[in-house]
């Protein structure tokens, strides 16, 4: 079959990530600046024998996915900064009950209504730390429309692969904006499916402690009839207050993530084989704007590099140190006050690399000649 | 043959978290048990049946039985159920839910589901206080009542969980007791039984708060204040409206055919299939 | 300086603003262009908007960004081509523009053009009175564009109006980009 070229939206890229990934039950409520997903679905799924179903809110949204993953379906949903506020708690269910499902948050200006129209990247810190409790989040962030897509993919297959919530971040400007996109054949992607369990009822157990961390699922209404539940709970499902089976099951939602980082992560370097000692840090749109100045730096005989996270969360260590080898200034982009580099503080040896902040939050994209200028600034005070 | 124990132990789960949460001589004994007859009755397989739950006393009611259970978070548990119901459409399924968590927090889920005529049955709990967090009065705590968070009496108006789902769009709504046990367990089963969302109120005893709190005795004298303020549909619709006054109508108060949502949402999916398929 | 980032944004990359009030259809034309480029001409093409309140009543404006390269930044950084059909979008987008780049206005609506090294045509009074409609103005600026600048070929664009055209208004568009063609070609001689 050939590949179909299509001029498409970062949202409505999303919707075909989806659907070639197996999504077939999608609740949302509607919100500006994520909308067109829920528009492509509604339009999409009846077609293929999937479900589309418009609930009253993002909090019943969001809980209609859980409990349609529970039944067997891979699910989504998508939402925006005050919508994503409120998938919150259930989203601490989906992460304790480890069931499955992706969460696209096309970001826009917050807190609270803030600039529904605008671009900004301030729900990052939120994406990984949002719900309350101990959990270790998995976050991708496409930069471009075709990688909407195929990062939506792979929402969809690490959320099954770690049994886990994974969230997908956009922002204003990627989730309506247009470019060419190469609509992958089936055959051309992967696809991963929950492990079922091979064992028989009776000896199922819906959170088995395993090698790997992540326990084999069971759907609804297929002979294994176990308890689902947002209490702590023991490998069986039933709640517990036994301290050694709590640490057990909070050890094990840390473990099947924080362990499986450097699989997760993944990082897009450009301009890095010469080893500069100066280089930006941004995700999504932004870098798209640092790999513009890079070149235009470049021109200028300027040594600078620059460096993107797909995945925001897990941050892989050794992978970030490997990265910022040569680099002692940083220069960490972001469209917030700063949400970003707390975050990059975390795995970086500050005596070899010192993090230079650029922020901007007033509602518009970072441009190349702003980064320009911050990259010779540095490299003025370097000299 | 099989006593009516032999047939609640047939769908316990064996060995699991007894004893229960609950205090002694609190209604949600009988509830469970009467769930447990009417699936009985109707011979639905254990497997295809989910019971979802939010937070609260009524909530941990799935966690005993041997189905496939879904104990969620306060409020939300009609729109959980509504992804699985939706999901796969075969299963059968069930809420279990408390005045304070299906008609406070989770008010919104329930007006919706009633409006969506999806097929859920919902059981729910009216004890008239919230009991887990010991006592604080709910949308259905009488005027003038005491609970902890009203200690002077409750100044608010209640709800009629029932009046709010008819006018709302359920297609089956009933109302019991936990004293009525016979009638209960024609309720729940005649629910369980409708193509549509359903809904049973089953007003309960929380005699440790409730009780406690307004004098109103303990379980037993609960239990004897509803058998004397119940009134049958049939004949309380007889009775002119001074004769009503203090009692409350048990009984099916609503049965009304209209087309499902995942029945509905079939058809439409099917037929724009159709249409896809038929185009070169 | 200037020239040497002129250089990076230069010769490859082309950027192009759609502009006017927002009902002009200008979102439309900036999808249509960037279709017919993206994925019949096989160019890479990246389209941005604006959006919000004003996109319905207000300034309307679409942009697209075209090359043979990969495209690193997706908006606009200086214009290759402007086309404004309006006075305010003109005053507002001018500074934009290239010096050596190319300005396209609605000869009508914009009484008091920032050059005089622009190109100017009646668009929608055109569309008035030779295709009956006002509304496709959008799509007999999208024929002048593509004849005077090639930056699109009228093959593609030609199958993306007929294909994105709304129902039944299919040859009225047609027709007005048939007339965007010709009115720039006779500009040309």
């Amino acid at each position: 079959m050939s590949n179909q070229v299509k001029l498409l939206q970062g949202n409505e890229a999303c919707v075909e990530g989806a659907v070639l990934a197996g999504v077939r039950f999608f609740a949302g409520y509607p919100i500006t600046p994520s909308t067109e997903i829920a528009e492509g679905m509604a339009r999409r799924l009846p077609r293929i024998g999937g479900r589309f179903i418009q609930m009253e809110d993002e909090i019943a949204s969001m809980a209609a996915i859980i409990g349609a993953s529970c039944a067997g379906s891979k699910s989504m949903t998508a939402t925006s900064g005050p919508g994503f506020s409120l998938m919150q708690e259930n989203l601490g269910y989906a992460y304790i009950t480890e069931t499955p499902c992706v969460v696209v948050d096309v970001q826009r200006g917050g807190p609270s209504t803030g600039l529904p129209t605008k671009i900004s990247q301030s729900d990052t810190m939120q994406a990984a730390y949002g719900t309350h409790g101990d959990y270790y989040a998995i976050v991708l962030a496409p930069s471009s429309v075709e990688e909407s897509l195929h990062l939506t993919v792979k929402a969809v297959n690490y959320s099954e692969m770690y049994r886990t919530p994974v969230i997908v971040l956009l922002d204003e400007v990627l989730g309506h904006m247009r470019e060419k996109v190469v609509i992958p054949a089936l055959d051309e992607i992967e696809v991963q499916e929950r492990r079922r369990p091979a064992v028989p009822p009776d000896w199922y157990k819906h959170y088995a402690i395993t090698a790997t961390g992540v326990s084999a699922m069971a759907s609804f209404g297929e002979g294994y009839r176990f308890n689902v539940t947002g209490l702590t709970h023991d490998e069986l499902g039933f709640p517990t207050a036994v301290p050694r089976e709590i640490k057990a099951m909070l050890d094990k939602l840390k473990d099947k993530v924080v362990k499986n980082a450097d699989a997760i992560a993944e990082f897009e370097s450009t301009e890095m084989d010469d080893d500069p000692k100066v280089a930006i840090l941004s995700y999504g749109i932004v870098s798209r704007a640092a790999k513009q100045a890079v070149a235009m730096a470049r021109e200028q005989r300027l040594k600078v590099g620059a460096i993107r996270p797909k995945t925001i969360w897990p941050l892989s260590e050794s992978k970030v140190r490997d990265l910022l080898k040569p680099v002692r200034q940083l220069i960490v982009a972001e469209l917030n006050q700063g949400q970003l580099i707390n975050m990059v503080k975390q795995c970086i040896d500050r005596n070899h690399t010192e993090l230079i902040p650029l922020q901007k939050y007033d509602g518009e994209l970072i441009t190349p000649s702003e980064i320009l200028h911050k990259i010779k600034e540095v490299k003025h005070h370097a000299n | 043959m099989q006593t009516k124990s032999d047939i609640v132990h047939h769908y316990l789960r064996p060995k699991k978290k007894f004893p229960h949460v609950w205090c002694s001589g609190c209604g949600l004994g009988v509830i469970l048990g009467s769930l447990i007859r009417s699936i009985d009755a109707l011979q639905m397989p254990k497997d295809d049946i989910v019971v979802c739950s939010g937070i609260g006393c009524s909530s941990r009611l799935p966690v005993y039985i041997d189905f496939n259970t879904l104990h969620t978070t306060h409020g939300r548990a009609i729109a959980f159920a509504t992804g699985v119901k939706f999901s796969n459409p075969r299963l059968k399924v069930i809420v279990v839910t408390g005045d304070g968590d299906c008609l406070a927090i989770g008010g919104n889920h329930f007006i919706h589901a009633c409006r969506r005529n999806i097929d859920i049955t919902v059981i729910l709990v009216n004890n008239w206080i919230y009991g887990m967090t010991g006592g604080q009065f709910s949308p259905t705590t009488p005027t003038g009542k005491i609970g902890s968070t009203a200690p002077y009496g409750n100044i608010e108006q209640t709800f009629d969980p029932t009046k709010l789902a008819i006018a709302a769009g359920a297609a089956y709504v009933a109302r019991s007791t936990v004293y009525h046990v016979d009638q209960l367990d024609k309720m729940i089963k005649g629910g369980l039984e409708k193509k549509g969302f359903s809904v049973v109120e089953v007003i309960s005893n929380c005699h440790t708060y409730f009780g406690r709190l307004n004098k109103e005795g303990d379980a037993v004298e609960m239990l004897t204040w509803m058998k004397a303020h119940a009134m049958p549909i049939q004949a309380a619709r007889k009775l002119p409206p001074e004769k009503m006054e203090g009692k409350f109508v048990t009984g099916l108060l609503h049965d009304e055919e209209k087309q499902e949502y995942c029945d509905r949402y079939a058809q439409l999916s099917e037929d724009l299939m159709k249409k896809t398929e038929a185009r070169p | 300086m200037k020239t040497k980032e002129k250089q990076v944004t230069g010769s490859d990359r082309y950027e192009i603003r759609l502009s006017g009030s927002g009902g002009q259809g200008l979102i439309l034309a900036g999808v249509m262009l960037a279709e017919a480029v993206g994925t019949i001409d096989g160019r890479n093409v990246a389209q941005t908007q604006s959006y919000g309140p004003e996109a319905r009543g207000g300034a309307s404006r679409a942009d697209v960004v075209i090359s043979d390269d990969e495209i690193s930044y997706p908006k606009a950084m200086k214009l290759d081509l402007l086309l404004a059909l309006t006075q305010e979008a003109c005053d507002s987008y001018y500074h934009d523009l290239k010096e050596d780049g190319t300005l396209i206005i609605d000869s009508h609506m914009v009484t008091q053009p920032p050059t005089p090294r622009c190109y100017g045509f009646p668009f929608v009074q055109l569309a008035k009175s030779e295709i009956g409609v006002a509304m496709v103005a959008n799509v007999v600026s999208l024929g002048t564009i593509c004849e005077l600048t090639g930056i699109v070929s009228k093959q593609a664009l030609t199958e993306v109006v007929r294909r994105r055209a709304p129902r039944g208004t299919e040859e009225k568009n047609l027709k007005a980009l048939e007339l965007g063609f010709q009115i720039a070609k006779n500009v040309k001689k």
